[in-house]
C-alpha cells in the first residue's frame, strides 16, 4: 500500500467513480497490491521471516509503501 | 572517454543514447544485464525504456538484476552513472539515488517536449550550461512523479543535489509548469558526491536539429570537459 503521506491518484479516480455511482457514504479508498505466496517451511515463524524479507527485499518500495502480511 | 550502455529486456531507449554518445565520440559498449564484468568505463550509462515491462513497480526488477551489483561497485568507485527515464527509476530502486518515482499526477502517459531549467550547472553532467539556462527536451514517462521524504528534500537543497526542474518557456517553475506532480518541479537530482545523475527527460533525443534540437548536447560535452 502506498504510505498515508503519498497522493494515489488511482485510488482518487476510483473513488470518483464509486462516488458517481450513487455510493455516498465512501470516506476514501487507497489502491495497493497484493502477493499471494506458498512457502515450503513447516516452521511459521521461519516462513513468516522470510516473506517480510521478501517485502523489505522487492515486494514493497519502503520509501512510498507500507506491507502487511497476513497468514491464510 | 569509455561508456558502458546496460540493456534490460523492455529497454527501448538503449540505441538511442548509444548513436548520441557516440556522435559526441564517446568509446561505448553496450552491456547486457546477465554480465557479470563491466568493460573499463568512465560513464555507465542506464537508459530508458520499459524493463521488465514495469513488472512490480517501474525499474524494480532491473534493479536487482546480475550486473547492477557491478554498477553499485563502480559508483561506489566514483564512475559517473546516468540515469535516463527508466534509468533514473532504476537507480532509484537499487537505493543509488534517493525517493521514488510515482505515477503521474494526471495518471497519463505524456510524451512531449518540456521546459526544464538548469538548477546546478557546477557538476560533471552540467557543466557547459549556463546557471538557470531553459531547456527544451522531450519526456516519455507513465511514473515521472518524484518523491521523497522532507528530510531528504532538505538535503538536496542544501547540497545542491537538484540538478533540474520543470519550468515554462520563461523559466517560471510553477505549478503550470509542472507536466507529472513532481515534488517541487524536480526534473532531475544527483546524489551526495554528484557522480550519479537520475533525470526524467531525454538528453539523447535532442542531439540533432533534424529532428528535434541541440538542448541535450551539452550534456554529453559536459562530460567531456
Amino acid at each position: 500500500m502506498l504510505k498515508k503521506n503519498v497522493l494515489d491518484p488511482q485510488g482518487k479516480v476510483v473513488q470518483n467513480t464509486l462516488q458517481n455511482l450513487g455510493m455516498n457514504n465512501l470516506k476514501s479508498i487507497r489502491q495497493g497490491k497484493y502477493f499471494e505466496i506458498e512457502m515450503k517451511d513447516t516452521n511459521l515463524e521461519q516462513a513468516e521471516n522470510k516473506v517480510n524479507d521478501m517485502c523489505k527485499k522487492l515486494l514493497a518500495n519502503l520509501i512510498i509503501e507500507d506491507y502487511k502480511i497476513n497468514k491464510i | 572517454m569509455n561508456s558502458s550502455v546496460i540493456v534490460f529486456p523492455g529497454s527501448n531507449c538503449d540505441r538511442d543514447i548509444a548513436v548520441a554518445l557516440e556522435k559526441m565520440q564517446f568509446k561505448n559498449q553496450m552491456v547486457w544485464h546477465k554480465e557479470t564484468k563491466l568493460p573499463k568505463s568512465d560513464l555507465i550509462v542506464i537508459p530508458g525504456g520499459f524493463s521488465y515491462g514495469d513488472y512490480l513497480r517501474s525499474g524494480a526488477i532491473a534493479g536487482k538484476s546480475l550486473i547492477i551489483n557491478e554498477v553499485i561497485k563502480a559508483a561506489n568507485d566514483g564512475c559517473l552513472i546516468l540515469g535516463i527515464c527508466n534509468g533514473f527509476q532504476i537507480l532509484t530502486e537499487t537505493g543509488l539515488l534517493k525517493g521514488a518515482l510515482l505515477r503521474n499526477k494526471n495518471l497519463k502517459f505524456i510524451n512531449r517536449d518540456v521546459n526544464i531549467k538548469i538548477i546546478n550547472n557546477k557538476t560533471k553532467f552540467s557543466n557547459r550550461y549556463k546557471k538557470d539556462q531553459v531547456l527544451k527536451i522531450n519526456i516519455a514517462h507513465n511514473e515521472g512523479n518524484y518523491f521523497t521524504n522532507s528530510e531528504h528534500l532538505k538535503e538536496l537543497k542544501n547540497d545542491d543535489l537538484i540538478a533540474f526542474k520543470y519550468c515554462d518557456e520563461e523559466g517560471d517553475i510553477n505549478e503550470v509548469s509542472n507536466p507529472n506532480g513532481s515534488l517541487e518541479n524536480i526534473a532531475g537530482i544527483l546524489n551526495t558526491k554528484k557522480n550519479i545523475l537520475g533525470m526524467m527527460p531525454h538528453p539523447e533525443r535532442m542531439i540533432d536539429d533534424l529532428i528535434s534540437n541541440k538542448d541535450g548536447v551539452n550534456l554529453f560535452s559536459s562530460l567531456l570537459n
